[in-house]
């Protein structure tokens, strides 16, 4: 008796699909799930943080990772933790930070599995001093296709880890992994704010301050037109180390405050979010953020959404695209102008806009970053005008060499993808080494042509 | 500023079925207070990971014990075996095996109906037999197990396990009656419809009314520390199985239920 599928959609609710859902006990389970029949394709399922249609596929099955979620070792000399895929970046830090271990980067959610931050090969705040989490893993345990699970590592099948890491799940089921966490001495994170006028502005305190910067982001405000196009807060910032915090914080230097988590209960039905709202909150972001230094707690530097959530629902019952481009250094100042004034010109609202410049690539085959520039941005999603809009975009990426990170893409069409990521043939020939049959799927590799239809 | 955990004195605990997906919640957080424990389960390959996993999060003692409940010798010698690995007499135990017979279709043959009531019965009455034998003089002690909210009344749906939960109810009950004089807590546990391998696939683990094994877990540790006697978990059974309860049966045999 097969279960009857669920309707399944990423972080951003759209698009949807209806996909039979598993969730195996433990890795020998999941070994027997992926080794059974599924015509219709198979792709893995961590806590569905990708915004589009990566982790599901419609009239296939999806995998679960949730209760393969076991630490399996930690060596506190080397900081390598070895973990099965389920585990969540927020299980980590729950367990790791009291004992004075952070992750190497992370996202700007917690809620992410370690399997799903390898498939997507996430990256974070700190991405231009340290790359992607490709950069910090040092084995990748793949189920493959025939259902037998197969370790690889940069020096064992690195045909494999390097297809993995980056591989959106279409090499098989990543079922474990081991990484190293880094050291911290408290829970706290010093921040220095900058209001910049400009994009340019935006992108000299980058490659100002960047250097002397373990974090560094920008909040950039896609509402200003004109000479204001680009204007931005700066945030850089260091783990704050143990003597800077007062003698009192310092009895519990890995204290979190406890925060009212809030949550959105129902999906309003129509976005919240729209052209005006976003701009009052804009102005009022921007004057609120003058030039300063404050110490904040990891949650509230690393994970601002978490504490709302539920949040995506705020985008209405349509949903909301998320579009992440990169540009290569020497093309971002010209792209992102041209980017940023095709957005203002369309009167897209975007309420979650964030820039941050990158650093190196961690070789994976499908890679997002090198150095450059990278601009992410919330779209709430209206048939049609969002599908004419991003075409637009993809093609002023394409002029200036960029690409789309592929956990977000949500319409991006098979050719623009084929010439943003020249390494898809190397790609696919891994994946037809361990999945003859083409049994990994998604929706979103079907729609990209990486998988037939 | 603090979310750091607490610790207390250690405990040292028997967790029994700790491969259960409501165990699993409720180990991580044990040994996150620091508590020592012997994980018991059938199935070695199962535990270790399983161990692993618990030792990594936590600082204290974790020892593996492979144990079938329906083992009567194998129960009799559970506390020596587990004061063994533990180094010191265990103080607590959590029963947490079980399984969720089928009685969805045909009506449950006379084997069927035997394992059912076997398994979730008297397995767990041995088990707590020879726990309140072990620690009716260590005041301080705790037992708690798991029941369900599926023994308060039985319905059609599932009437052999719930009379094998209900059993396990009144057994606690009387346990508890005989061991507060001593100062040992017994503590039962009623979680409704809890979404664990256990209820993969059942149509009843995907309503509204489903719990997270995380929740229950949170719960019983909360109960187990505060010494309490009955836990509903998720809190909304307990108003639930009181209407339920309430029904009289000349309308309640007519209910789909």
């Amino acid at each position: 008796m097969s279960p009857a599928p669920q309707t399944l959609s990423g972080w951003g609710r759209f698009p949807v699909g209806d996909s039979v859902v598993a969730t195996p006990a433990d890795r020998a389970g999941m070994a027997r799930a992926v080794g059974g029949d599924h015509g219709a394709g198979l792709i893995a399922r961590g806590l569905g943080r990708a915004y589009g249609d990566s982790a599901f596929v419609a009239g296939g099955t999806v995998v679960e990772t949730a209760r393969i979620d076991r630490f399996r070792g930690f060596d506190p000399q080397s900081g390598l933790l070895d973990v099965e895929a389920g585990v969540s970046f927020a299980e980590i830090i729950a367990v790791f930070l009291p004992r004075g271990w952070f992750l190497p980067t992370t996202p700007g959610t917690k809620y992410v599995t370690v399997g799903g931050a390898i498939a997507a090969d996430v990256h974070g705040k700190n991405h231009h001093r340290h790359g992607s989490i490709g950069m910090f893993v040092e084995r990748i345990d793949v189920c493959v296709a025939d259902g037998t699970v197969v370790s690889c590592s940069r020096g064992e099948n690195s045909d494999l880890f390097h297809a993995t890491l980056g591989g959106m799940g279409l090499t098989g089921v990543i079922v474990a992994a081991s990484f190293r966490l880094v050291r911290v001495e408290t829970s706290r994170v010093t921040v220095d704010y900058h209001r910049t006028a400009d994009l340019e502005e935006t992108l000299t305190v980058f490659e100002a301050g960047d250097a002397g910067s373990e974090h560094s982001v920008a909040w950039i405000d896609c509402m200003a037109s004109g000479r204001a196009m680009g204007r931005s807060v700066v945030m850089q910032g260091r783990n704050t180390p143990l003597g800077e915090l007062s003698p009192e914080a310092r009895r519990d230097p890995f204290g979190l405050p406890r925060k009212r988590v809030k949550s959105v209960p129902f999906t309003p039905p129509v976005s919240l979010l729209n052209s005006s709202s976003v701009r009052v909150f804009n102005e009022v972001f921007y004057a609120a953020h003058g030039n300063r230094r404050k110490v904040v707690d990891l949650d509230t530097f690393f994970y601002p959404l978490d504490s709302i959530r539920h949040w995506n629902r705020l985008y209405g019952p349509r949903g909301f695209i998320q579009y992440q481009a990169f540009f290569p250094r020497n093309s971002s100042l010209d792209g992102l102008r041209e980017l940023l004034s095709t957005i203002v010109a369309s009167g897209a609202a975007s309420f979650l806009a964030v820039l941050k410049s990158c650093g190196p690539a961690d070789g994976a085959m499908l890679s997002f970053l090198e150095p450059g520039h990278t601009l992410a941005l919330d779209i709430p999603y209206r048939q049609g005008v969002i599908e004419a809009l991003c075409g637009r975009l993809d093609r002023i990426l394409l002029e200036h060499g960029g690409r789309l990170y592929l956990a977000k893409d949500a319409l991006m069409d098979g050719t623009t993808f084929r010439a943003m990521y020249p390494r898809l043939d190397e790609f696919l020939a891994v994946k037809r080494r361990y999945d003859p049959d083409g049994l990994f799927a998604s929706s979103q590799s079907r729609r990209l042509g990486i998988t037939p239809v | 500023m603090s979310r750091t955990p607490k610790r207390d004195d250690p405990r040292n605990v028997i967790l029994v079925g700790a491969t259960s997906g409501i165990a699993r919640g409720l180990g991580r957080r044990l040994v996150a207070r620091g508590w020592n424990l012997v994980v018991t389960g059938r199935d070695a390959a199962r535990l270790a990971p399983l161990a692993d996993d618990l030792r990594v999060r936590g600082s204290g003692t974790i020892a593996t014990l492979v144990f079938d409940p329906s083992d009567g010798a194998a129960v009799a010698g559970l506390f020596g075996a587990a004061a063994a690995l533990l180094g010191a007499p265990p103080d607590g135990i959590i029963v947490c095996h079980g399984t969720l017979p089928d009685e969805s279709g045909a009506l449950l043959d006379v084997g069927q109906t035997r394992d059912a009531i076997d398994a979730g019965f008297t397995s767990a009455a041995m088990v707590l037999a020879a726990a309140a034998r072990a620690l009716e003089d260590r005041p301080g002690a705790f037992l708690a197990a798991i029941s369900s909210v599926a023994g308060d009344r039985g319905r059609q749906s599932n009437y052999t396990y719930g009379a094998a939960k209900a059993g396990l109810t009144a057994y606690l009950s009387g346990l508890r009656n005989r061991l507060h004089p001593r100062g040992v807590a017994v503590l039962t546990v009623k979680p409704g419809i809890v979404r664990t391998a256990m209820t993969e696939g059942l149509a009843a683990a995907r309503s509204p009314l489903a719990a997270d094994a995380d929740t229950v877990a949170r719960d019983i540790e909360r109960a187990i520390l505060r010494r309490q006697d009955v836990l509903y978990t998720p809190w909304f059974w307990w108003p639930v199985m009181t209407v339920i309860g309430a029904i009289p049966e000349a309308i309640f045999k007519r209910l789909k239920l």
